[in-house]
């Protein structure tokens, strides 16, 4: 579904802040996977999702989703491929829009807009019957503003619209990361749901090890921009946290504080 | 005496409001929707008196002239626009260049002259100064009121459609905007036509209100659109809820900007210092949200 070719990316070239975030880097994502991609600070997990979605543009390198090279791309254009979820649950949404404005916004992804009202009906019916699935109690809340909903009912929301016009590919960056715990489980259960019942291609970041292993068919780690782990199939199934660190402490050339501590 | 003068003043105090109202209905579109200070403003609304003189002068019928202007302000948010989106220049500089710019550009529409009057006596105008206490058609109210709300009519049924509410996506959250595949640029392109395409209708009508159009009319109207904003949200923010009505409230916000200064006027102050004036009152009412949350800050700390 989706192949990275060969793909670097370099902050500030020339300049003292240089930074490779991604070096030459290749990845091929078959339909429906669900890929976790676990990595410390700076190994270019966000950097990577930001370049699929053309946040910003690859310094070289392809991007091939269903067989079309979008590497050109504006991010606008992309989404109709895309659903995105960010780690900023204030990211995803438009606080000063009603519920249901948001979620006709979303709809309307890929499509051209025009002069017909911005929202219909039956829509609202369709969408009140979606709501009621999260267990929030947002089906009753159609008008109220996103701005007035908590953390995790807004990324909940975002995970809604990123999924509500089936995308090629969701992309999730660290979603839960800024959620509290239980929050956060409660949100990645149903990141689950919605992944399986829509048997949805998926690139999942996180910073947990454990919920790296927990969730999806496939799991890469990677560092300092390359991917140094691929494991899938029954070898991820029986994957633990110690069995990963050490995986990760060979393959990296450095231990990592930053990954030991997030469990 | 000074009541009685007040009102004698005030019809013309809200003709003149409900006219610049329409051009903070333009700056509301740009300031509170899009998220952007475009102060392209200061010289499309004398563009809008420029070409709207200019044209029932050499003949043309007022409405025509009106929409003529209408289009000349559009074309001035059009180049602010692509200065923004096409060339990464900020939005703020990108309206500073276009006035500046159209200072030259009003004096060749009016021929190279600084003033152009166009007198009530040899042409048929929309709106005329010397009608406002006439008890007939001729009186200016009812023309600017129905213009306003017919404006804020429209505005409310566009904002309303899928591409008006992409806009106010796209000034709300551009981020998320992009994540729904809704093409930002073109939509801060779009607003900044229509914004400055009011501005121009509201300064076209009044020169027409005034008998002339000057090359300096306009100066200052970005502050006096945002006193119409902030005085409208400031008086109705608890009752008005609804866009079209929050529309309202920025005409509202005008006309009682003109009231004040019709009073501060009568009260003895000197002309000279109405920007003065103007500047520190629109200043004061954009701090004040932000010391109010600087107290309640405060507060929460000692509880």
């Amino acid at each position: 579904m989706l192949e990275l070719r060969g793909i670097n990316k370099t902050f500030n070239a020339g300049t003292v802040n240089e930074k490779v975030a991604i070096k030459d880097l290749s990845l091929t994502l078959k339909d429906g996977d669900f890929v976790t991609v676990i990595g410390g600070n700076g190994a270019g997990k966000s950097t990577m999702l930001n370049l699929i979605a053309g946040v910003m543009p690859v310094d070289s390198g392809k991007i091939i989703a269903n067989g079309r090279d979008i590497t050109g791309l504006p991010d606008f254009k992309r989404a109709s491929l895309l659903g995105r979820v960010f780690q900023d649950p204030m990211m995803g949404t438009s606080a000063n829009m009603l519920i249901e404005e948001n979620l006709a916004l979303a709809n309307r992804r890929g499509k051209r807009r025009g002069l017909r009202w911005g929202i219909t009906e039956e829509e609202r019916e369709s969408f009140k019957k979606l709501l009621s699935t999260l267990n929030l109690g947002l089906e009753d809340r159609l008008s109220t503003k996103v701005g007035l909903l908590s953390g995790g009912q807004r990324q909940a929301l975002t995970l809604l619209m990123a999924v509500l016009r089936k995308p090629d590919l969701l992309l999730l960056d660290e979603h839960t990361a800024a959620l509290d715990p239980k929050t956060a489980a409660k949100v990645l259960e149903m990141t689950d749901r919605i992944v399986s019942q829509n048997s949805l291609t998926t690139l999942m970041v996180t910073h947990n090890m454990k919920d790296a292993i927990e969730h999806g068919n496939r799991l890469v780690m990677m560092d300092a921009g390359r991917i140094v782990v691929d494991i899938s199939g029954e070898e991820k199934k029986n994957l633990t946290v110690p069995y990963l660190i050490d995986l990760f402490s060979k393959a990296s050339s450095e231990a990592n504080d930053a990954m030991l501590l997030s469990n | 005496m000074f009541f009685g003068s007040l009102l004698n003043a005030s019809p013309g105090a809200v003709s003149q409001g409900i006219i610049w109202g329409i051009m903070g209905i333009g700056v509301y579109i740009t300031y509170r929707i899009m998220d952007i200070a475009d102060l392209t403003v200061d010289g499309s609304f004398a563009t809008g008196g420029a070409v709207c003189v200019m044209l029932i002068r050499s003949g043309a019928s007022p409405w025509v002239a009106v929409l003529c202007a209408m289009a000349a302000g559009g074309l001035a948010g059009l180049f602010t626009s692509l200065l923004h989106t096409k060339c990464d220049i900020p939005a703020i500089l990108s309206g500073i260049l276009t006035q500046l710019a159209l200072y030259s550009v009003n004096l060749r529409i009016m021929g190279g002259r600084a003033n152009q009057p166009v007198s009530v006596d040899k042409y048929s105008l929309l709106v005329s100064q010397r009608y406002v206490r006439d008890l007939s058609l001729k009186n200016p109210l009812p023309l600017v009121i129905m213009l306003t709300v017919a404006v804020i009519m429209l505005l409310y049924w566009f904002f309303g459609t899928e591409r008006g509410c992409s806009m106010r996506a796209t000034g709300d959250n551009p981020n998320m905007a992009r994540a729904q595949g809704i093409n930002v640029k073109n939509n801060i392109v779009l607003a900044l036509v229509f914004s400055n395409a009011l501005v121009a209708l509201s300064g076209g009508l009044l020169a027409q209100y005034q008998g002339a159009a000057d090359v300096n009319m306009g100066r200052g109207a970005i502050v006096i659109g945002l006193a119409a904003v902030i005085i409208g949200e400031v008086f109705f923010r608890r009752v008005f809820n609804s866009f079209a009505l929050k529309l309202l409230a920025v005409s509202i916000g005008a006309v009682i900007y003109y009231l004040v200064l019709q009073v501060t006027l009568q009260l003895g102050l000197n002309t000279n210092d109405l920007k003065l004036i103007s500047a520190l009152i629109v200043a004061v009412f954009l701090a004040v949200p932000y010391w109010k949350k600087l107290v309640t800050a405060k507060g929460g700390r000692h509880a």
